[in-house]
């Protein structure tokens, strides 16, 4: 039966890669997962150290502010601060410190704007802010601060408000501040090119210009160029947070970390956005090589696998050919054994019915001896028929002596047997035969050939028969060659027996030794003799080879072992 | 002289009663028996000279009787007749005391042949 190798190379192969990729596999990807929860906890970790100083920061900005309005506030007294020549020097000595400070104002209970230092002085100086929300603001807690706003200035800026007791009277101190400095801290989170930072208020309306994602006084969102249009999908809303968060956000294209934080001192968020994509470089190098390294151990996994598939299945077929071979000539055996008692059988009972046949015929043969039948008409005829029966008679004993022959399960003798002379004997038997048809015995022996321990009638009985086939495929005009060789490190004696015959067909040649295998005409052949060699020679421990190219010749050749 | 007494043992009818009538016909005074203990039989009333005997036969085969035969008459030859040409067989009745032994089927002449040799060897021990 055909392996089918192919299939068995794949099998084999895919084994041993899925034996060894789903580990490798299992592996990378544990690690890859670890190493990315480690990194993003660090990144989060660092995002969040990163929102809470910017954070206080702002913070510190406004403490300050606060604490500035205060202490001039306190220091002063409402009918000082009332002056606006006064203010005015105050608020040049607060200038001087810090440029965030736009104007300055002084409101009284009512609401009126008593004292005004700034660029609008015509336009507020007359206003009234009693019903203003933020006068009401401060006027309830002590101190507002207010979103951004635009207001008559076109510049975004917000306003902090302090209320002042003073005996039974009380007064506000207003103050318009710039938002640069606060912008100028949210920006310093503008880390990578393309991370993002802004404030938004309670309503989730930006408070400081982000740097991608709208403008002042707007909802913060995230712009999508799209071929045609410009779209944008808003940020999360984080103006409800109360305490520091931190996510990451994907949706819609966006895949985005933010940070978000209250600022304690006023009611806003401030809020950073990072692009993983930079912030996860390293992580996604390392995915790179993680996948690199991993694609490199497929690889050499893969053409290790199918190096050693090669090996073993080279292995196997090779032991298949044995295989095949041994069971070839166990095969043979089998035949030759199956054969022999069929042989016996047949002889034993032939054998009866034919020694009857042959004793009637004797008899038949002692009564025409005697006398008075002798003289009868017939008597030539019995005569010639008894003779003929006798002669046929002896003729299928012979036939049936060979079989039994064929089926001795006799111990080979051991004999010591000069191989160059059973051949020289044994052609002998056949040179005369053979020069009436013109065939030449030619004799090639080697002198080293050593006397070998076997048994010598059945070596010539195959020999024989070696030589009477190559006669018979040459038929006449030939060269039979004879030759003898010793192997002296197998300690084995090789016989040739060539002819320049017409050669076995290619077909034939695993038949031919076969028993009963024969291309002779019926009577001529029967099939044996090839069988017959085959099982002597293998039961004294040689082998018998064939070699044959038709219209050319055929080589048998006998193997002896030298013991 | 006495005449050349022979003991045809076969289980195949027409061989054992051809085979007696051929050897009387040459003055050989023989009989046949069809099986082993047959043969025995007749060997207790009778002595012969020579026993022809097969060595295939249904019931007492001939290495059987040949060993029955040697007890009861340890001077008679005998001659194994064997259908195999299984030389082991012959051999073993010449181990067993056969004076020799016959393929079947055989000429008469060597039969012949046979059984006179062994009678010469036994007139040689007798006398
Ligand atoms: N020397 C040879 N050259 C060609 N054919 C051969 C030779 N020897 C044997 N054969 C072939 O092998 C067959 C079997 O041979 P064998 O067993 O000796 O039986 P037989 O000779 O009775 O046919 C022959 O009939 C013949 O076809």
């Amino acid at each position: 039966m055909e392996r089918n190798y192919r299939k068995l190379w794949w099998q084999h192969c895919l084994a041993i890669i899925g034996f060894s990729v789903i580990p490798l596999l299992i592996v990378n990807y544990s690690l890859y997962k670890l190493f990315d929860r480690i990194y993003t906890e660090k990144v989060m970790d660092s995002l969040r150290s990163e929102v809470e100083n910017r954070r206080d920061s702002i913070d510190l900005f406004f403490r300050e502010r606060i604490a500035q309005l205060y202490t001039i506030a306190n220091t002063n007294t409402f009918q000082q601060m009332t002056d606006e020549g006064y203010l005015n020097r105050i608020f040049e000595i607060m200038h001087a410190k810090s440029d965030s400070y736009m104007d300055i104002g002084v409101i009284d209970n009512e609401g009126r704007h008593l004292a005004y230092v700034g660029p609008y002085y015509e336009m507020l100086k007359q206003v009234n802010y009693k019903n203003e929300f933020w006068f009401n603001a401060v006027k309830a807690n002590g101190l507002y601060i207010s979103d951004i706003f635009m207001g008559f200035r076109k510049v975004p800026h917000f306003i902090i408000a302090v209320m002042v007791r003073e005996k039974n009277t009380s007064w506000i101190l207003r103050v318009t501040i710039n938002l640069k400095n606060i912008d100028d801290i949210v920006q310093k989170a503008w880390a990578g090119t393309l991370s993002d930072a802004f404030i938004v208020n309670k309503k989730n309306v930006l408070q400081t210009r982000p740097r991608f994602g709208g403008n002042f006084l707007e909802v913060p969102a995230f712009p999508e160029y799209m071929s045609d249009s410009l779209k944008s999908h808003p940020y999360p809303d984080y103006s409800a947070t109360v305490a520091t968060k931190l996510e990451r956000v994907t949706y819609s294209g966006m895949d985005a970390f933010f940070a978000a934080v209250p600022i304690d001192s006023t009611k806003w968020i401030l809020v950073i956005k990072e692009n993983p994509d930079e912030i996860l470089t390293p992580l996604a190098k390392g995915q790179h090589w993680m996948l690199l390294l991993t694609a490199a151990g497929l690889a050499i996994i893969a053409t290790g696998a199918a190096l050693f598939t090669n090996t073993l299945i080279n292995r196997i077929k090779e032991t298949d050919r044995e295989n095949d071979t041994n069971s070839d000539m166990l095969l043979q055996a089998n035949k030759m054994i199956a054969l022999s008692k069929m042989a016996a059988g047949i002889a034993h009972e032939v054998n009866n019915p034919l020694a009857s046949i042959a004793e009637k015929a004797g008899w038949l043969k002692d009564l025409l001896a005697e006398e008075d039948i002798a003289g009868s008409a017939n008597f030539a005829e019995f005569n010639e028929s008894v003779d003929k029966i006798e002669q046929h008679v002896a003729r299928a004993r012979k036939i049936i002596h060979n079989l039994l022959g064929f089926a001795r399960r006799m111990e080979p003798a051991k004999e010591k047997i000069n191989v160059n002379n059973l051949l020289d004997e044994t052609a002998g038997f056949l040179e005369n035969e053979a020069r009436y048809v013109n065939i030449r015995i030619d004799k090639q022996y080697e002198d080293n050939v050593p006397v070998i321990t076997s048994d010598l009638s059945q070596i010539q009985q195959v020999v024989l028969n070696l030589l009477n086939n190559a006669i018979d495929a040459i038929g006449h005009d030939g060269t039979v060659t004879v030759s003898s060789h010793y192997h002296e490190k197998t300690s084995e004696v090789e016989i040739n027996v060539a002819d320049t015959g017409k050669g076995i067909a290619e077909n034939d040649l695993n038949k031919i030794f076969d028993p009963f295998f024969t291309t002779k005409e019926v009577g001529k052949g029967t099939g044996l003799g090839l069988s017959i060699s085959y099982s002597i020679i293998e039961k004294l421990g040689g082998k018998m080879k064939v070699q044959s190219k038709v219209g050319k010749g055929t080589v048998f050749t006998i193997l002896l072992p030298k013991h | 002289m006495d005449t050349l007494r022979v003991l045809i043992v076969d289980d195949e009818d027409d061989f054992r009663e051809t085979i007696v009538k051929r050897l009387n016909a040459r003055k050989i005074q023989s009989e046949g028996a069809a099986s082993g203990v047959k043969a025995l039989e007749v060997l207790k009333d009778k002595d012969f000279d020579v026993i022809v005997l097969d060595v295939k036969m249904p019931d007492m085969d001939g290495i059987e009787t040949l060993r029955h035969i040697k007890k009861l008459k340890p001077e008679t030859e005998v001659i194994m007749l064997t259908g195999h040409a299984s030389v082991e067989f012959g051999l073993k009745g010449m181990q067993l005391g056969a004076f020799d032994y016959v393929m079947k089927p055989a000429p008469l002449n060597e039969l012949l042949d046979t059984i006179g040799q062994a009678y010469n060897k036994k007139r040689g021990l007798i006398h």
